[in-house]
């Protein structure tokens, strides 16, 4: 006998369980059951399985009897007239919600003539099986499915008005494209979802063909000229904040621009751009190692308040500074304070970001590449009609990938760019192909999108025709002014005395385990000692006991905590790491000896 | 034998000897290469050809100070990255799949005692090679159990006895009939009167002081007593190779397989390392992990220089006994107890270091590496000869 589970708990048994679970539908679909009931027989464990609870995923079907949609025209004309709304139809059972279990007893057409009697739901529209970014995809039924993630995907990462009041706020991290347009080719989701008030990207002209192997690999070419005209620029924001904080004893921070005997003054220059109150001024240029706001605090230890010193300052130096590598201009200064009533400074810093040699750019099609060379604008080919394109796009993305609806959508956004009109280009219901070819000819191109095309540098004609077209394009926040990093000398740690990690800290670039053995393999063995002397120091050893002896830097003279100072001492070279695992032997009680020997 | 390859008819003597010069500084092949290249060319020539052959081979050579560990490692380790298939379904068979790929290599590389699955391949002499009495050979190789055999057990608790039910179908399939298994029953089972029935054994016990509990256990144990064929092999598949045919095992015992009358013992091999250690000596073992672990790289179709692998069965055999390249393998022989450290369980080789009074003689590159000094390979090698007037 079926069992039957209410939210995955046994609740008893049931004799026709068919029978029960067509009564619950039917009952959902009448009022008498919730319409966030969801109920499901599953034959092969043989029990029935009934879902109320939260965190399932649903989605809406039009309801089907006896092979005829329960939604008739006359519901869409009344929704036409907002005579009723969605909830209505959910009242009446026309549009019902299904979760992922109740599916597997449904029998779903895809298309109103699908239709049989066996059918028990139809989809509202082919293209809400599509996510809300995947449906933004034009012509996305061309696509393998792993291109239409990729390329929904990445237009979650494009940059374009994230929010239209982002001059009122102090978001962390943020980007705003200058220029956004709508997308010439669309589907029905940009209306749905307003997407003209929020666009992401800009229409550019595409070729695709290579240019002197720097679109290898995925890498992209941008015309300067298109790049001078403003295509793809973008602002980038960082708040920087600074708060006064109180401490125990009545001592508090102070933003003001710190006096010469603070301990950690930088220099007169760094503080140069603040004003009386201790912020910087707005519209001002900023650089690397600009403070923004300039605090004092009190001493980290009360204790360290020793009887030594005699100066009167021993607050410390806390002041915000533009961070290792960037630079900017202050867009707005905000003085307030919080919640306990402490002064709060907020600075937001603005960069324009002009698309440059490592900034990553994607079609909506899961083809994204990184800007490979920016060519002067008189050495981009152009076509007969004078066109030069914005982008060159490699040809050799487009056989691996099968993205047939980069292609399309090139065509299509010729087809909308020269006669002045929006293309749809809705999944599963988009304008066909052959009619967008005609219009091209129509239009007094070739049907297949080619052109021919000249050499920008000598006028020659290209051999081979090259396929140009329109196609909506973003910019993604990957920006390389963000990520590049590079570093001779710089800042170390604290307990090894090797470089620290990270772009933010100015740290080095690792060369591990694996990167050293092939050194060795190489046989490149003072090489490798050279490499690795980022953390090389001298240690006074003694002869007599081989523990690490102490050196007075002031006497000149070196002795052993051990044996004294009637005992040879030896400078030898060591990594500090080594120094410094010697001492944690030490720790643990373990007496790590060196025997000293000549090494000649 | 040379000579004759020359195919010099005149000036025998002479040839001879040209070819002997060489005799220690190029190895035979070379030799047999030059002399089948050579054939009615002048003395003068010969000379010329060897004598450049010996100066490419003298720099084909390996240098001293040359890291010829590492080398390996990395050739070995770069393609293993591309290995991606785990098992190979052998076609025709249910259930006979073998562990290929990655796996196969560290279980190899991991001197690994229990391999995950043991696999022969068998050898016939003629005239059982050509087929003849297959289906014997192979019943006689793969080991058929009791319960294989059996219909129904029924225990009478009565009298102590357990009745066991022989299927007629299967007997007949595996070739053996009641007295033959009776025979080797009563042998197995120890503490038993057996008695042979038409198509049934009844086994009774001799003692009751153990209770009717210990007549169940013992029922599990008869059910796995050995009827005929080679312990631990548990398929056998024929398969036509060339002209002959070979039987392909699950499951390896090559002891007994090697022993039998029909078996071609020196062609005849075993996937287990451990097992070839242990019955044909420390140098097969070597020759079967080179063996196997090429066999995987080639099957994977990557490309690693044979000598690389040779490289690491040396070190995995050269104590005489197989070591896998573990922590308590090879690593666990290293001389420096800093080397040793840097791998795996540091503590472990600190601690025990100091409870002896281990020393480092820093000779080696892992320890030269940590305290920042030159390694002694490659341009760390050579030393400053010249003494230095203070």
């Amino acid at each position: 006998m079926p069992e039957v589970y209410l939210n995955s708990k046994f609740v008893g048994h049931i004799d026709e369980p068919r029978l029960f679970v067509e009564k619950m539908r039917e009952g959902r679909r009448r009022g008498s059951v919730g319409t966030q009931v969801n109920v499901h027989f599953d034959e092969q464990q043989d029990i029935v399985e009934i879902e109320c609870g939260k965190g399932r995923a649903r989605r809406p079907l039009i309801v089907v009897k006896n092979g005829q949609p329960l939604l008739t025209e006359r519901h869409i004309r009344q929704l036409e007239r907002n005579e009723i709304t969605w909830k209505d139809l959910i009242e009446q059972g026309v549009i019902e919600y299904i979760d992922s279990a109740e599916e597997e007893n449904c029998y779903v057409a895809f298309f109103e003539s699908d239709l049989t009697p066996e059918h028990s739901h139809l989809e509202i529209a082919p293209q809400a099986m599509l996510g809300l970014a995947s449906a933004l995809v034009p012509y996305a039924n061309f696509n393998q499915s792993t291109r239409l993630n990729a390329g929904s995907k990445n237009q979650k990462q494009a940059l374009g008005l994230y929010v239209s009041n982002y001059y009122l706020r102090m978001d962390m991290d943020v980007n705003v494209l200058q220029e956004p347009q709508v997308p010439v080719v669309q589907t029905a989701i940009h209306k749905i979802s307003d997407y003209q008030k929020h666009p992401a990207g800009q229409n550019i002209v595409v070729a695709i063909m290579s240019y002197k192997g720097y679109n290898m690999e995925d890498a992209i070419i941008l015309n300067r000229g298109s790049v001078e005209r403003g295509l793809a620029r973008s602002t980038y924001f960082r708040p920087s904040i600074a708060e006064e904080l109180r401490y125990a004893g009545g001592l508090v921070d102070e933003i003001c621009i710190p006096d010469k005997d603070v301990k950690g003054y930088k220099s007169e220059r760094d503080y140069r751009l603040l004003e009386d109150d201790g912020v910087i001024s707005a519209e001002s240029q900023i650089a690397e190692g600009d403070v923004i706001i300039g605090k004092t605090s009190p001493p980290r230890f009360l204790s360290s308040l020793d009887e030594y010193s005699l100066s009167s300052s021993t607050r410390r130096e806390s002041s915000v500074s533009v961070k290792h590598g960037e630079r900017g201009v202050i867009d707005f200064v905000l003085i307030t304070e919080n919640e306990e009533g402490n002064k709060l400074v907020q600075v937001r810093v603005r960069d324009d970001r002009i698309p440059e040699i490592g900034d990553k750019f994607t079609s909506r099609h899961g083809q994204k590449g990184v800007v490979g060379l920016v060519v002067p604008e008189g050495d981009m080919p152009f076509s007969a009609t004078g066109i030069r394109p914005d982008l060159i796009f490699s040809p050799h993305g487009i056989p691996s990938r099968m993205t047939i609806s980069h292609l399309i959508e090139m065509v299509a956004g010729k087809v909308g760019a020269l006669s002045g009109r929006y293309v749809d280009g809705t999944a599963f219901d988009a304008e066909p192909e052959e009619k967008l070819r005609k219009e091209l000819l129509n239009l007094g191109f070739r049907e297949n999108g080619v052109e021919t095309f000249y050499s920008g540098e000598t006028g020659e004609e290209f051999q081979a025709k090259i396929f140009v077209g329109n196609m909506y394009y973003l910019k993604l926040k990957h920006m390389v002014a963000n990520k590049l990093h590079s570093r001779a000398r710089g800042p170390i740690q604290l307990l090894t005395r090797q470089p620290t990690e990270g772009r933010a800290k100015e740290g080095g670039l690792r060369l591990g385990e694996m990167e050293k053995d092939t050194f060795i393999a190489h046989g490149a063995s003072l090489l490798l000692k050279e490499r690795f002397d980022s953390d090389k120091t001298l240690v006074p050893v003694c002869e007599g006991c081989g523990t690490i002896a102490i050196h007075d830097e002031f006497k000149k003279k070196s002795y052993c905590p051990i044996c004294g100072d009637n005992v040879e001492i030896y400078f030898v070279e060591m990594s500090y790491a080594f120094k410094l695992i010697l001492d944690e032997f030490k720790s643990l009680c373990i007496y790590p000896k060196l025997v000293l020997k000549s090494k000649y | 034998m040379f000579n004759a390859c020359l195919g010099f008819t005149g000036a025998r003597t002479d040839k001879m000897s040209i070819a002997n010069e060489y005799k220690g500084r190029l190895p035979k092949k070379i030799l047999d290469e030059v002399a089948s290249l050579t054939q009615g060319s002048s003395e003068a020539k010969v000379r010329k050809l060897l004598e450049e052959a010996s100066r490419e081979y003298e720099q084909a050579k390996v240098e001293p100070g040359e890291c010829v560990g590492i080398i390996s490692a990395e050739s070995i380790g770069e393609p293993g990255t591309q290995m991606t298939l785990n098992t190979f379904h052998f076609a025709g068979v249910a259930e006979m799949n073998i562990t290929m790929g990655l796996p196969r290599i560290i279980e190899i590389l991991d001197g690994r005692s229990e391999i995950s699955t043991p696999m022969m391949e068998i050898y016939l002499k003629q005239p059982y090679s050509k087929g003849k009495d297959l289906k014997e050979v192979t019943l006689a190789i793969r080991q058929t159990l009791l319960k294989d055999i059996v219909s129904e057990f029924l225990i009478n608790v009565a009298d102590f006895s357990i009745e066991v039910k022989l299927s007629q179908e299967r007997i007949a399939e595996i070739g053996a009939n009641i007295s033959s298994i009776a025979a080797a029953v009563k042998q197995a089972a120890k503490g038993y009167n057996v008695s042979a029935g038409k198509d049934s054994l009844v086994l009774k016990k001799k003692e009751r002081d153990n209770g009717i509990n210990a007549l169940y256990t013992d029922k599990e144990k008869i059910k796995q007593i050995s009827i005929q064929g080679v312990k631990g092999i548990t398929q056998v598949l024929p398969v036509k190779r060339g002209d002959e045919y070979v039987i392909i095992t699950a499951g390896t015992n090559l002891k007994e397989v090697l022993s039998l009358e029909f078996v071609d013992d020196s062609r005849t091999v075993s996937n287990d390392v451990a097992e070839i250690a242990k019955i044909l000596g420390i140098e097969a073992a070597r020759q079967a992990i080179i063996n196997e672990v090429f066999k995987v790289i080639e099957s994977q179709g990557l490309n690693v220089d044979i000598r690389h692998i040779m490289l690491v069965a040396d070190t995995m055999c050269n104590l005489g006994v197989v070591k896998g390249i573990t922590r308590y393998g090879v690593v666990s022989e290293k001389a420096s107890v800093l080397a040793r450290a840097s791998f795996e369980t540091p503590i472990k080789h600190i601690l025990n270091a100091a409870l002896i009074g281990e020393e480092d003689k820093l000779d080696s590159v892992v320890e030269n590496v940590m305290i920042n000094q030159p390694t002694p390979v490659g341009t760390g090698l050579p030393g400053l000869v010249t003494k230095v007037k203070r």
